[in-house]
């Protein structure tokens, strides 16, 4: 028998706000617990909430880059239930009037592009962090009112390789519209995952489960192929899913247990009455939209007729939003944007892949790389020596010009030198000169390296091979 | 000099600080031992701090001696126990906030303290502004000034005792459904509720955020304009504050109500009323009539539902506001819990008393699904119906007069079983929280048995000058007819 597999997500992404949702204390991450705090986001009796319009832009930016349709008229509500992480007992989000309806994610899958639907995206509060010690237990409020933006797919996703597609490329989409720092190791984009399979014979889909607080992509996909074969082989066997919320163990590898349906919570929704409803004017929003961010699609078009990339060079720069901004950085400031993509698509991706480095880590920035192809273009080093000052960029940054010069790294360009260089190779070695005249060509080769390593490589090597033609041939 | 602190108003009291006959710290010292002496029978205060009122005292002689004008400057004022004042305790009469210490400023107290006003104690009320007789504080039942063994109303009936009963010349309560104007009526003096988001709510515990609203009792209107002058007016850290000019209320005052046309709702003069009020009421009318007002009955049709529709959305919102109090953060917890579950049943079960257990529990179930519909949404409708029929009546009149309670206050211990008919005590004064306008509560005579009948002014919202004008030019009217 086989089977149909249907996946919906609901995603977290923290919003890139300078301030928290509702009250001034900072969002930054890796602060001391409880230094980040107020008595608004501690839920002090008696303290209000005041929305910070950021979070709305940036929600709405986010759905204008997903396609959704922003609510001209939106609204908050509380949502109640008791958690030690949860300052008031109720976490202000978005019940029945969200930001944003409907949109899609389109992925590639296979070669196969596919569009993922997206439900919903509404705006709410963070919680706390608690940690237990022996014996007690600590909250740190410190994440507590940070804004989240949670985005809710339709069931379309259909296997684990899909689900990793769609969070990658919302992931970009994220990155793109700058509303998410999308750090995954500070916890900016979490999700739950609902997941059923059915027989293919079977219209209607199966009972879900719901694997919550998953923190990384690969987390999702591992936990899936796991959850999709556990049902499958349930059913197979003949027994029920229950429609159950279950916890993916990432060292056992299996999803596990942690409440059935029936004692899950009655939120009590009600509108929140300390904030006012969200009007958007048309006006706004299409002032919002005008200001969208480029998406990697466009940017790869543009690429490659602004620049002259080929497309799969485009692509490659523009999968990542810091790559691709890095490059065009650099391109503006070079006559030979080619060579910039050249340099980017192997010496870079390599040793950053090598290294383990993020754009952001290295020293080396877009003036560095221009300024480098200046040099090689105007002839004032060889290919090989700008191999070598990439390296030093790469790992210490600074001005090329003044590597090359510090370093008396120049090309030497010569002539008068290089004949004498020539003479002497051609005297040091002369059986590669009759080998030469003999018709076997291969051995100028040998000549010019010969030259170069008197050099130390710096000789530019056309005009080496230029003088030992005359005298060769002469 | 001797200070008759007890029959001195805000008004006396700022005419005598300016003139130079008394200084702030005397004024406060007057006032501490008038407490001292008389609230052991009250209870009207739940704290007071004399050696911090006496330094905000003779902070604000300094600050006239270096030439301050501050409006305010060296009165004393009493703040009603769900307010916060930074470095005071803020317990809502409630024992689920033992320990509590507040570590800011309500955005009133920092207007009414850039203003030169000095706070001197904390007035007792129904824990957690749920109540209409003060009997439901964790630390002790108020007493009403004018008979000692009836109520003083509530929830604010702590202010209220205090302004009455001259241990403050004037004070902070909150209104959600009348605890303000209830307690100033059953006290006699004058309470007033502003229209929703004309005073900021920021630091006022919240019992049902789309309700409540702070406001002045003192001892005369012109007292009330003068406070509401200051604690009004639009504040950031308040979405429901609304961002509009605050008249100079007490230049609004006069001592007639010519051009004035004030209505009387029909559904408010109907038997059950005691028959002293009514009485009381109906001659105040006269009076307001003979001062130059045209008086035109009118209808409120759904006067019936108001009870209904408050004591669902009130207890609603109140079971989400006070799901903070759990034991984590701030004050009472209970001791010997074994898990979070466990932590927050017995640390709420030892914290809330039972009308504040009985409020979270209805707020609950008409939230709860199944029911939201039914109860929670249907109130909320027909929250609107009573709006529109104010909308509709205040676009012919200026204010409305009515009762504001029934009866006079009650015996101590009268109601306490019969929540139900405490509730129904409610009935004139609800609406006006419902639709969001403005109250004014004005004695207007006084029954038999010696207790206070007030008269209830409502007025359009965000007109607080045309209930203050007629409050004024009635309570000048009857002061000299009383004299003359």
């Amino acid at each position: 028998m086989n089977y149909l597999v249907s996946i919906g997500l609901e995603v977290h992404v923290q919003l890139r706000t300078v301030s928290k949702m509702f009250c001034g204390c900072a969002t930054g991450f890796g602060a001391p617990p409880n230094t980040h705090v107020c008595p608004v986001c501690l839920g002090y009796p008696g303290t209000l909430p005041v929305m910070n319009q950021d979070a709305i832009h940036y929600t709405v930016v986010a759905g204008l880059l997903l396609g959704s349709n922003i609510s001209d008229y939106s609204k908050f509500d509380r949502k109640s239930y008791f958690y030690p992480d949860m300052p008031k007992n109720y976490q202000i989000s978005q019940y029945d009037r969200p930001l944003c309806d409907g949109g899609s994610v389109d992925i590639e899958i296979d070669g196969l592009q596919k569009q993922i639907g997206i439900t919903r995206i509404h705006l709410e509060e963070d919680v706390g962090k608690s940690t237990h010690f022996s014996g007690k237990s600590g909250v740190d409020f410190n994440r507590a009112g940070i804004p989240l933006m949670e985005i809710v797919t339709e069931p379309d996703i259909t296997s684990a390789d899909e689900a990793m597609s769609f969070l990658v490329a919302l992931k970009q989409i994220m990155l793109y519209g700058e509303v998410s720092g999308c750090n995954l190791e500070e916890g900016n984009m979490r999700c739950d995952v609902n997941c059923s399979v059915r027989p293919e014979t079977q219209s209607r889909l199966g009972t879900k489960t719901e694997i919550k607080n998953m923190n990384t992509f690969k987390g999702v996909h591992a936990a899936l192929l796991y959850e999709i074969d556990r049902q499958v082989q349930a059913l197979e066997s003949g027994e029920q899913i229950l429609q159950e919320t279950r916890r993916w163990d990432p060292d056992a590898g299996i999803t596990i247990q942690m409440r059935v349906k029936e004692s899950e919570h009655d939120y009590r929704y009600f509108p929140e009455p300390d904030l006012m409803p969200v009007v958007l004017d048309s006006d706004k929003i299409e002032e919002w939209r005008a200001q969208l961010p480029e998406l990697p699609r466009e940017r790869r078009t543009r690429f490659v007729e602004q620049y002259g990339l080929p497309d799969y060079d485009a692509g490659i720069l523009v999968e990542d939003k810091a790559l691709a901004d890095y490059y065009e950085e650099a391109a503006k400031q070079s006559a030979n944007p080619k060579a910039i993509s050249n340099w980017m698509m192997t010496e870079m991706l390599r040793l950053l892949s090598e290294r383990g480095l993020e754009l952001g880590d290295i020293a080396m920035k877009p003036e560095s790389l221009a300024g480098l192809v200046k040099l090689t273009d105007s002839n004032t080093i060889n290919s090989s020596t700008a191999r070598e000052v990439f390296g030093i960029l790469f790992a210490e940054g600074g001005d090329p010009a003044h590597i090359v010069k510090e370093k008396g790294l120049a090309q030497v360009g010569d002539s008068d030198l290089l004949d004498k260089l020539v003479k002497q190779a051609i005297l040091d070695n002369p059986r590669s000169v009759e080998d030469y005249r003999s018709g076997k060509k291969a051995a100028a080769q040998f000549l010019v390296g010969q030259v170069m390593r008197l050099t130390k490589g710096k000789a530019n090597p056309k005009l080496v091979q230029d003088l030992l033609r005359t005298k060769l041939d002469g | 000099m001797s200070l008759e602190i007890e029959n001195l108003d805000l008004q006396a009291a700022v005419e005598l600080l300016e003139g130079g006959s008394c200084s702030s710290e005397e004024l406060v010292h007057a006032l501490l031992s008038r407490i001292t002496a008389r609230d052991s029978s009250l209870c009207a205060y739940l704290s007071v701090d004399g050696d911090a009122s006496l330094r905000q005292a003779r902070d604000a002689d300094k600050a006239r001696a270096s030439g301050s004008t501050a409006p305010l400057l060296g009165i004393p004022l009493a703040v009603k126990d769900v307010i916060n004042v930074s470095g005071d305790s803020c317990h809502c009469a409630s024992k689920i906030l033992e320990g509590y210490v507040s570590p800011y400023d309500a955005t009133v107290i920092g207007r009414l303290r850039d203003a030169g006003a000095v706070f001197v104690g904390r007035t007792n009320m129904d824990e957690f502004a749920m109540g209409s007789s003060t009997e439901n504080s964790a630390f002790g039942v108020t007493r009403n000034p004018c008979s000692i063994d009836h109520v003083p109303g509530g929830s604010s009936g702590g202010s209220a005792a205090a302004v009455a009963g001259g241990e403050a010349v004037a004070a902070l309560g909150s209104d959600t459904g009348g605890s303000i104007r209830q307690p100033a009526s059953f006290c006699g003096c004058v309470g007033l509720k502003p229209s929703y988001g004309r005073v900021s709510r920021y630091g006022l515990t919240a019992f049902a955020s789309s309700l409540d609203q702070i406001g002045p009792m003192t001892r005369t209107v012109r007292d009330a304009a003068a406070l509401l002058e200051v604690m009004a007016g639009h504040d950031e850290r308040d979405s429901s504050s609304i961002n509009m000019a605050v008249p100079g209320y007490s230049s609004c005052l006069g001592e007639d109500l010519r051009g004035m046309k004030l209505g009387l709702p029909k559904e408010y003069f109907v038997a059950g009323t005691d028959s002293e009020v009514d009485n009381a009421v109906r001659a105040a009318v006269e009076e307001c009539s003979k001062l130059g007002a045209e008086i035109v009955e009118i209808s409120l049709p759904h006067t019936d539902y108001a009870v209904a529709t408050y004591y669902i959305i009130a207890t609603a919102e109140a079971s989400a506001n006070l799901a903070r109090f759990d034991g984590v953060r701030y004050g009472h917890r209970a001791e010997g819990v074994i898990n979070p579950i466990d932590m927050y049943g017995k640390t709420r079960a030892q914290g809330f008393g039972a009308e504040v257990k009985r409020r979270i529990i209805l707020g609950t179930y008409v939230l709860s699904s199944g029911y939201h519909d039914a109860y929670y949404l249907r109130a909320q409708k027909v929250r609107t119906l009573i709006r529109q029929d104010f909308e509709k009546v205040f676009e012919d009149c200026d204010a409305l007069l009515t009762p504001v309670t029934p009866t006079p206050a009650y015996r101590i211990g009268e109601k306490v079983d019969d929540p139900l008919r405490m509730y129904l005590g409610d009935v004139f004064t609800v609406p006006a929280n419902l639709a969001g306008i403005c109250g004014l509560s004005v004695p207007c005579g006084v029954s038999s048995d010696g207790l206070p009948i007030g008269l209830q002014v409502l007025g359009p919202a965000f007109k607080e000058e045309n209930i203050l004008r007629v409050g004024h030019a009635y309570e000048l009217a009857r002061a000299n007819s009383k004299n003359g």
